[in-house]
Order: C-alpha cells, then sequence, then structure tokens
C-alpha cells in the first residue's frame, strides 16, 4: 500500500511540474465552452433572401413588409429577372429568393387565389425547409387578416404546451453536448499517452521490474487525472449555471456524482487506447481521429439519434457519451432523481468496468 | 533538391513503417466517412407519439388514427392517465403527448369550436419547433374532414382567399443531408488528419531527441520543413481524392462544378493547415501539449465552420470570429463547386481568402521555427 501510495504521488509530481500543460488543460475548456455557449444555435435568424416581384402592387408590398419585419429574414437584394437567381445562389449570396407572380393582387381578387414561389437553395436541406416553413407562415397568417370576415366552421385549435424547455433555447440544446465533448475528450486524450509515454521514453521496463502490480499501475495512473478532471468538470458545470443560465431542477449532487463517474469512464478508455498503442503519436491519434467524430455525431449532441438510420442508433449505443448527455439533460432541465436514470447510469458504471479490466488484461500480456 | 528529395523519401518511409498508424491515417477517416454521413440529419422523424383519450367517441379515434397514419409519429402509445404520460416523458419514452378532452365531440357539435392539449417535450428546441408544425399540419386537415363531415346546409360556405405557396427547392430537390454532409465530413477528415500528423511531427523529434541531430547537419532549415511538410500535403491530397471517388461511389453525391477548381483550390488549402500544424509543433515542448492545442483549435473551427449549424444564426462577434477559420471556406467551396456548379469567379473570394492564410501562416511558422531552435 505505502509502495502504491508512492506511485501515486509520483504521478502527481509529474502532471503538476509540467505548468504549460496544465495551463492548456484548464485554459482551453473554458475558452471552448464560452465561444459555443454563446455563438453556437441551430435556430434560423436574419436569413438573407431576395425578392422577384413581378406584380409590384399593394399586396406584394404589404407581404414584402411583413417578411422583413420578421426577425427571421432580412431582405438582401431585389432582383429583376430569372436569370438572376441563379447567379446570386452560386455566389452564397442569399439562401432563398420569393418569386411573385404577374398580376398577384388581381388575381388575389378576381380569383380569390394568387400564387408565390419560394425558391431556397436547397444544398443546406435544413435551413431551406425552415424558410419554406416560415415563409408560409408568415403568408398564413396575412392570409387570415385578409379572411377575418368570414368565420371557418368546426375548428380545433391545437394547444402546444413545451416542456422542460418553454423558450426553445438551443442553448439548453447545446451546453450539456459541449461540456460532454469536453469532459470526454480532454480526459481520454491525457490518459492515452500515460502508458505510452512509458514505453516511449523507456521508462516502462522500470515499471515493469518494480513490484507494484499491474492494477496499481493503472489505479494510480487515473487517479490524478480524476482531480484534473473533476477540477475542469466543476468549472464547466458553474460556467453554464451562471453565464449560460442553464437550470439545474434536480440534485446537484447527483449530477456530480454521475459526472464523476463519466470522468472515470472517458479516462479508462483512454488507459485502454494506452495499453494497445504503441507510439504516443498513435495513441493521440486514436484517441483524436477515433473519438472526436463519433462523439459529436453519434451521441445526440447535435443531430437527433431516433432520426439516424436503425444501425447508427445500434452503434450510437456504444458511445459513453450518448448516455452521459441523457442523465445530464435528465437532471438539468427535467428535475429527474436516479430513479430515471439509473439504467443510462449502470450502462456507464458497466462500460467503465470494462474499459478497466480490458486495459488490465491487455496491460498483464505485455508483462509475459 | 537533391536534399529535399532525401528528406522526403525517408519521411515516406518512416510513415510507411509504422504499421500501427497506417490504418488510422487511412482506414479511420474513410470509414468514418461511410458511416458517420449517415448519422449527420436533422430531419425529424420517428417522434415518439403518445395519447390520453378521454373522450372515447368517433371523433377523438379519427383524430388519433390522423396521427397513427402520419408518417412523422412513431410510436403510438395509449395512456390511460395524464400522470403515466407525464412520467414517461420524463424518461424520456415519449416526446409528443396529444390530450383529448372529456365531451370533445359533444362540445365540438355544439359549439362548432374545440381544444386540444399538445404537450411536446421541448429540449431540443429546434425539433420541438418542427414537431409543432407537423401537429398543426395534421389537426388542420382534421378540421377539413369535420368539416366536411359536419357541416350543415344551414351553414353558408363562402370561398376563402387564399395565397398558395409553391416551395421549389434548389440544387437538392428531395432535401437530401447527405448530398449536403458528406463534402462537409469530407472536409472534416481531410483537416483533422493533416492537422494532427503535422502538428505532432517536429515536436515528436523534439521529444525523442532527434531534433538536434538534425540541426547540426548541413540540411537548411527551409529544405527540412519541406521535406517534412510535403509528404502529408500528399496524404491529404489523396484522402480528398479516395473520399470524393467514395463520395460518388456510395452516396452519388452530384459533381456539377470543375473537379480542377476543387483540386486547386484544396492544394493551397492544405497549406494552411500544415502552416497551421508547424506553427503549433515550433510553440509545444511534448507531443501531448502539441495535440491539446491542435485539438483545441480543430474543436472550435469544425463548431463554427458552418457544417452543422448556420453561421448567419451565429452573433455579430462570432461571425466575425469565423471569418479566420480556414475550414469554414473549405466547407463553402465543396459545396459551392460540388453541389451547385459554382466557377472560378465564384469561389475567387474564398480563394484569395485562403491564399492569403497559407502564405501568412507558413511565414509565421518558418519565422518562428527559426527563433526557437
Amino acid at each position: 500500500m505505502k509502495r502504491f501510495i508512492g506511485f501515486i504521488k509520483k504521478e502527481f509530481y509529474h502532471i503538476f511540474r509540467d505548468r504549460r500543460s496544465l495551463f492548456i488543460l484548464f485554459g482551453m475548456p473554458i475558452a471552448q465552452i464560452m465561444l459555443f455557449g454563446f455563438a453556437i444555435t441551430n435556430e434560423i435568424n436574419n436569413v438573407d433572401i431576395a425578392i422577384l416581384d413581378h406584380s409590384k402592387d399593394a399586396t406584394t408590398e404589404e407581404i414584402i413588409n411583413k417578411i422583413a419585419a420578421s426577425k427571421y429574414f432580412s431582405i438582401k437584394q431585389i432582383i429583376e429577372k430569372e436569370a438572376d437567381i441563379e447567379t446570386i445562389f452560386k455566389k452564397g449570396h442569399v439562401k432563398a429568393v420569393l418569386n411573385f407572380e404577374k398580376d398577384f393582387s388581381k388575381n388575389l381578387i378576381k380569383e380569390n387565389k394568387a400564387t408565390v414561389q419560394i425558391i431556397t437553395d436547397a444544398t443546406d436541406p435544413n435551413t431551406a425547409n425552415t424558410i419554406s416553413n416560415f415563409v408560409n407562415a408568415i403568408l398564413q397568417k396575412y392570409q387570415q387578416e385578409l379572411n377575418k370576415e368570414i368565420t371557418i366552421a368546426y375548428q380545433i385549435i391545437p394547444q402546444t404546451r413545451m416542456v422542460y424547455n418553454p423558450e426553445l433555447k438551443s442553448v439548453y440544446m447545446f451546453v450539456p453536448g459541449v461540456m460532454t465533448i469536453i469532459l470526454m475528450l480532454v480526459s481520454a486524450m491525457m490518459t492515452s499517452i500515460s502508458i505510452t509515454k512509458e514505453k516511449e521514453l523507456g521508462t516502462m521496463e522500470i515499471l515493469l521490474v518494480s513490484p507494484i502490480k499491474p492494477f496499481q499501475v493503472i489505479i494510480g495512473k487515473v487517479f490524478p487525472y480524476i482531480f484534473l478532471s473533476i477540477i475542469n468538470a466543476v468549472v464547466i458545470v458553474l460556467l453554464s449555471i451562471f453565464i449560460f443560465k442553464m437550470p439545474v431542477q434536480g440534485s446537484l449532487l447527483l449530477l456530480g456524482l454521475e459526472s464523476v463517474l463519466f470522468i472515470i469512464s472517458a479516462l479508462a478508455l483512454g488507459i485502454l487506447i494506452s495499453t494497445i498503442s504503441a507510439t504516443q503519436q498513435t495513441a493521440m491519434m486514436i484517441s483524436l481521429m477515433g473519438l472526436m467524430l463519433p462523439v459529436i455525431l453519434l451521441s445526440g449532441f447535435i443531430f437527433p439519434i431516433t432520426s439516424m438510420p436503425f444501425p447508427l442508433q445500434v452503434i450510437s449505443n456504444i458511445i459513453p457519451a450518448k448516455w452521459f448527455i441523457i442523465i445530464i439533460k435528465g437532471i438539468m432541465l427535467k428535475g429527474v432523481g436516479l430513479q430515471y436514470v439509473w439504467k443510462e447510469t449502470l450502462i456507464l458504471l458497466g462500460m467503465t468496468v470494462f474499459f478497466i479490466a480490458l486495459s488490465i488484461k491487455k496491460y498483464k500480456i505485455r508483462l509475459e | 533538391m537533391k536534399t529535399i528529395l532525401y528528406i522526403i523519401q525517408k519521411e515516406f518511409k518512416q510513415i510507411f513503417r509504422n504499421k500501427g498508424m497506417l490504418p488510422i491515417i487511412f482506414v479511420l477517416p474513410l470509414l468514418q466517412l461511410v458511416i458517420l454521413s449517415n448519422a449527420a440529419t436533422f430531419e425529424v422523424k420517428n417522434i415518439k407519439f403518445g395519447y390520453i383519450d378521454h373522450d372515447h367517441t368517433s371523433t377523438s379515434r379519427a383524430l388519433i388514427e390522423k396521427f397513427n397514419a402520419s408518417t412523422y409519429f412513431d410510436v403510438l402509445t395509449d395512456f390511460p392517465s395524464e400522470e403515466l404520460a407525464s412520467s414517461e416523458m420524463l424518461k424520456g419514452k415519449v416526446d409528443v403527448v396529444l390530450e383529448i378532452p372529456h365531451y370533445f365531440e359533444r362540445d365540438l357539435q355544439k359549439d362548432k369550436y374545440n381544444k386540444l392539449g399538445i404537450t411536446i417535450n421541448a429540449i431540443d428546441g429546434a425539433a420541438a419547433g418542427v414537431e409543432n408544425v407537423y401537429v398543426t399540419q395534421i389537426v388542420q386537415s382534421f378540421n377539413q374532414q369535420i368539416k366536411t363531415d359536419l357541416l350543415q346546409i344551414s351553414d353558408k360556405q363562402i370561398q376563402p382567399i387564399s395565397i398558395a405557396t409553391i416551395p421549389l427547392f434548389w440544387y437538392n430537390k428531395t432535401l437530401n443531408y447527405k448530398t449536403f454532409m458528406v463534402p462537409g465530413i469530407l472536409v472534416l477528415l481531410v483537416t483533422m488528419i493533416t492537422l494532427f500528423l503535422s502538428g505532432m511531427n517536429i515536436v515528436r523529434e523534439k521529444e525523442i531527441g532527434t531534433l538536434e541531430q538534425i540541426n547540426v547537419t548541413p540540411i537548411k532549415k527551409s529544405q527540412f520543413i519541406i521535406g517534412k511538410l510535403f509528404p502529408f500535403w500528399v496524404i491529404g491530397m489523396g484522402l480528398l481524392t479516395v473520399g470524393l471517388i467514395l463520395a460518388k461511389l456510395i452516396f452519388n453525391v452530384p459533381m456539377i462544378g470543375s473537379l480542377p477548381l476543387l483540386y486547386l483550390y484544396t492544394s493551397i488549402y492544405i497549406l494552411v493547415i500544415l502552416g497551421i500544424g508547424l506553427f503549433i509543433s515550433n510553440f509545444t515542448d511534448t507531443q501531448q501539449q502539441a495535440m491539446f492545442i491542435a485539438w483545441f483549435f480543430t474543436v472550435i473551427f469544425i463548431l463554427m465552420s458552418g457544417l452543422f449549424t448556420p453561421i448567419e444564426s451565429m452573433p455579430e462577434w462570432a461571425q466575425i470570429v469565423t471569418e479566420f477559420n480556414p475550414i469554414k471556406y473549405f466547407v463553402e467551396v465543396m459545396r459551392m463547386v460540388m453541389l451547385k456548379g459554382a466557377g472560378f469567379t465564384d469561389i475567387l473570394p474564398q480563394l484569395l481568402k485562403t491564399l492569403f492564410y497559407a502564405i501568412v501562416m507558413n511565414s509565421l511558422a518558418v519565422w518562428s521555427y527559426k527563433k526557437t531552435s
């Protein structure tokens, strides 16, 4: 036991002697969460659009004013002919063009019907679809104003209640995701080189001939990083509460414990990478190239998992970040207790045990 | 010239000798391109749907049937009580709950008007907005249906004024997400590989101690740097090529524009990334530090590139920050050229900015390399 404590002490010294790394380790996540928390949103607003008005009458003018007044659009250009649409789309200046037919007002009065085309640059399908829907909604509302005197019988009006995030703030979606990505990658990257570094610098042999047991080496290596990551997690949680006004509806203690569990699972994953790679470079590349995109794309951080094809939904289950995101959103936004997230917690716990056991096993193999 | 060729030869040999790295450089990125491009979709479908029917009449059943028939709503659960529905929503088992009040049919006939309770889990605000639109559409079409069913002769029918909107989706008629995402994800993979490899390269020699040996040889610094970075430039271009082939073969991504133009742009773009990598290498002592910094910038570059979330929605200051993001320009150029067929003059602004960026980064990198050694 005394030897083991000595070993942990040595590991601590190693880490704290390298001030530059420590600065990077703590400075970067703070800078990132500040940057992303404020900048990233998938809300659509201030989309630049162009108008092609073949009619130029009072009605189209009124509609154009309504569109310009909405916070979703800003009218950037008025164009005169169809051929210009292609040019401005290719340059990427606007995302959509509203094309009013000739005699718009006249048609509306004579035939009770007039047509407007919403031409969108659908290389970005999401934006295109949303623009289309928003313009539609503005026109529908205008249409209702025109039809005021006609009461339409038999109407069911849906009364929608948005729960857990009534203002539909996208920061509630992104802050937990960014927290998760930062904790996951920083933790995994820290430990992923811990054992390879000893291999590459030649100090591994000394460890191997020492009387410290393999599992003690592994635990000893993880231990100091748990402290570092906890400090990191605390800073991130404080930032998200005080700067981004994220609520913590549930228990702060539970949030803390779950974060520790997640950190340990990420550190253990790093150790596993460390035991299977020969050089620091390989270890770094596995943890960066191998983890970054899957964690961003498959964790439900940006893209909803339920919309993915079935095989990918299955694969997403092996991403620890997915479970942690469910847990923190549950605790922070829904205010649930352990009785609602015990399954996710158990899965994370199982993964952690699995990573550690596999690391110890792999480490032993190298001993023989 | 001969010296550079020797260094290049040596570097290539080193890369290909490291059997552990080969699959990471060549297989992992392409595998991710093929698999992960399928994950990136904002489409909202398979919405977990539940309902509480307090009315149990033919009208309430017809309404539920409308939802059942819709392709967006997936699992239909019949909740006996509100408590159970909200508890299931807490667990994440259901995302939209419809509540049909008592006497729904009777009141509708009496008042010709009625209200309906919809509860939506709005943690993902964007998805909740779309779900709300779907629900409204279904209820509106149900309104049309009951109007014709229940309308009495006494009700005068007046033709309301209607503005017809025709949505036209250019360049991507079927709103296919893969067409949009594959070029972008390819950009990420090319960037990540070239940045991580070049960022770690020189600091690795520093850490192991071989850099000093090279410094005492008669090789010029410029020769050394070019020799070091050229192999990564080749790897980047190779990755782009294989990626484009896969994009065409597997995802059938349209390639309307000129491929030589795309290659011209990429060849300059990779120089920017190599410059950044070298710069990072110069200012760090260990591979770990280099990787942390490379990671820091990559995450920022990715999330602020307009690849996943639109740049126009960002606050003004953040939009200014994105001007310094090389990935942003590459993503724009890829999508413009491949999907819209943009030509040389269309991408000229991006091309010039990237060229300028390349010159600045590489000058800085070479200058700082001299200083530190």
